[in-house]
């Protein structure tokens, strides 16, 4: 057998890439669905030590199945701790809260999040979303911010309707000069097409490595806004067979999140 | 302190620590039997006008027969704050656009509308959209750090967060400049609801209260807050509770009221007892959609009930209360 099956999904993919981005050791603050079937692949297999919590105030949950909301009791299963909102909020604002993972309606070339309106009057939105709910929070006071999500033209957009959550802002130094904390900030985009970054100077969203079969081009097409390339732009290794099986049979074995 | 930038959202209640302590004066002392029915706690603590702070995770230890009561007594133009506001934001939503007036006049918004991954709710986005409700956006530790300052006594409170974004243009909240360091800081008004609702695990007649797993922001909620219902899953003995004062996560002195309302946080989760009734929570965000079908299931689920125990007979609680069980406790069925 190959080590390299061709038989997952684009959700098997996005979680298995997810999951590689969190180094043993760490700690993260996640929300349900793809962050949290990421830190619990990353936990078995190559990071045993990660820490996990959930900003309702779960710390370090012995996860044996998949919580339905971020404050449900699977969210402190056999945890270290059940604290509150602030408790946890605050352990990312002291500076030792590694990553965390967003997602989002819209995002734009800096990174940022909109997950509050859709339309062009705030007091009168055509489509109106839940809000920051901690999305906000956690992006200003984690050291890393990956968010996940589908990549569409709708979604990745040059212009958000409504910026809920912080990510670049508008370039370089911006994040500093709002008063956000410094060293923190969007690290990391994971979609069905690509893994995608942000270029050291300019700040704006660049292309760090490709889905197998994906090009160059139709990252673009499926981008609202002119993307470019890393200077050395790598093909993404597919799911082993190793971390289809953790994922399929102890992290997700009701196809909650990868709907197998 | 000068203030560099200042959200254009409205503040709806009053952070001055100084007006919240001649309240806190006034507030009775005496450990007193609170224990009354969930109707008579409504019909006296809440009034028309006030502004209402709901206590757990929006579908996880909600107080939902207080939440049905304030629909059944339909309270008039009230202030909200949605704090991570899922399930018990839906069924506040009930109380407006169906033709009995307005529930919800003004929202504190840090998360309302959604359910997490269950979607949604189209009630909730026809009443936001609709223009009738004022809002002013937080998000989830701004909104829960404002109750802490009041909590704390205190007009306000500085943080990290918000900075730069639209989230905080839309606040209410102002940019400060730390007197210490010259940081740029978020300064978060305090929030003094009029009344606030949490459900608990075990109360003693006085309104001396344990909570088991997360406690969210509600032990902040309950100090802020300038009337305070408790229901609970257990009415204990005040012996009980000196047994063991390590376990009181709330005393008596912040209570107003306090209902035995057994499985009180149906459909919601309550972490030790029960897991939160899925099957349910989908027909209710699958009946919004139409809205004849939307006013059959209030009036069945809400209007036409007497208490919390019929409600959840009624839901089919009791029928999968063993299921509920069991899945709480991570037994596999």
């Amino acid at each position: 057998m190959s080590d390299s099956p061709t038989d997952y999904n684009a959700m098997e993919l996005m979680v298995t890439c997810a999951s590689r981005l969190l180094e043993n050791g760490r700690t993260v603050a996640v929300g349900t669905g793809v962050p949290c079937s990421a830190a619990m692949l990353a936990q078995r297999l190559h990071a045993p030590d990660l820490t996990v919590f959930f900003e309702a105030g779960g710390v370090a949950p012995q996860l044996p199945t998949m919580p339905i909301s971020v404050g449900d009791s699977r969210t402190f299963y056999r945890g270290l701790m059940a604290t509150s909102m602030c408790e946890v909020m605050e352990t990312c604002q002291r500076g030792l809260m590694d990553y965390t993972f967003l997602g989002g309606a819209q995002i734009d070339p800096y990174g940022n999040l909109n997950s509050t309106m859709i339309g062009d009057d705030y007091a009168n939105p055509r489509v109106r979303f839940p809000g920051s709910g901690g999305a906000n929070d956690l992006a200003s006071l984690c050291w890393r911010t990956l968010v996940v999500t589908n990549h569409d033209p709708r979604r990745f957009v040059e212009q958000l309707d409504f910026m809920t959550t912080p990510g670049y802002l508008d370039g370089p130094g911006a994040r500093e000069a709002a008063g956000l904390m410094p060293g923190t900030g969007p690290y990391r985009v994971i979609t069905d097409l690509a893994i995608l970054g942000y270029h050291d100077q300019t700040r704006r969203m660049e292309v760090l490595s490709l889905h197998p079969g994906v090009t160059l081009e139709e990252v673009q097409q499926q981008t609202g806004f002119e993307i470019g390339a890393a200077s050395e732009l790598i093909g993404t290794d597919p799911p082993s067979e190793q971390e289809l099986r953790v994922l399929r049979e102890e992290v997700d074995p009701h196809g909650y999140v990868i709907g197998r | 302190m000068d203030t560099l930038e200042q959200g254009s959202g409205k503040l709806f209640t009053d952070p001055s620590s100084i007006a919240a302590r001649a309240d806190f004066q006034q507030k009775s002392r005496a450990m007193t039997d609170k224990v009354t029915t969930v109707s008579d706690a409504v019909d006296r603590l809440l009034g028309d006008g006030d502004y209402l702070a709901i206590g757990g995770f929006g579908g996880d230890r909600i107080p939902t027969a207080v939440i049905h009561e304030v629909i059944r007594q339909n309270k008039q133009d009230l202030g909200f704050a949605g704090h991570t506001s899922t399930h018990d934001f839906q069924v506040m939503c009930a109380g407006n656009l169906m033709g009995r007036g307005q529930v919800l006049a003004r929202v504190d918004i840090a998360y309302v509308v959604g359910l997490e991954a269950r979607g949604l709710s189209r009630q909730a986005r026809r009443v936001m959209e609709s223009g009738e409700v004022e809002f002013t956006e937080w998000s989830n530790y701004t909104l829960a750090l404002r109750f802490r300052a009041a909590a704390m006594g205190v007009p306000f409170l500085p943080a990290h967060s918000v900075l730069g974004t639209d989230t905080m243009k839309h606040s209410a909240a102002r940019k400060i400049v730390c007197p210490f360091t010259d940081e740029p800081m978020v300064a978060v008004p305090a929030l003094y609801p009029d009344l606030a609702v949490i459900h608990v695990h075990e109360s003693d007649p006085f309104g001396n209260c344990r909570i088991e797993g997360i406690s969210v922001a509600d032990l902040d909620v309950a100090r802020s807050a300038k009337r305070l219902i408790i229901t609970c899953e257990r009415v204990i003995s005040n012996d009980e509770i000196r047994s063991n004062p390590t376990r009181t996560a709330i005393p008596y002195y912040c209570v107003d009221a306090v209902c035995e309302v057994p499985l009180g946080s149906y459909p919601g989760n309550m972490p030790y007892e029960y897991y939160s009734d899925e099957e349910h929570i989908r027909q209710w965000l699958a009946v919004e959609e139409d809205l004849d079908e939307y006013r059959r299931f209030l009036d069945h689920h809400i209007f036409e009930v007497s208490d919390h125990q019929e409600y959840v007979r009624r839901a089919g609680g009791l029928d999968r209360l063993e299921e509920l069980r069991r899945l709480e406790f991570m037994e596999t069925s």
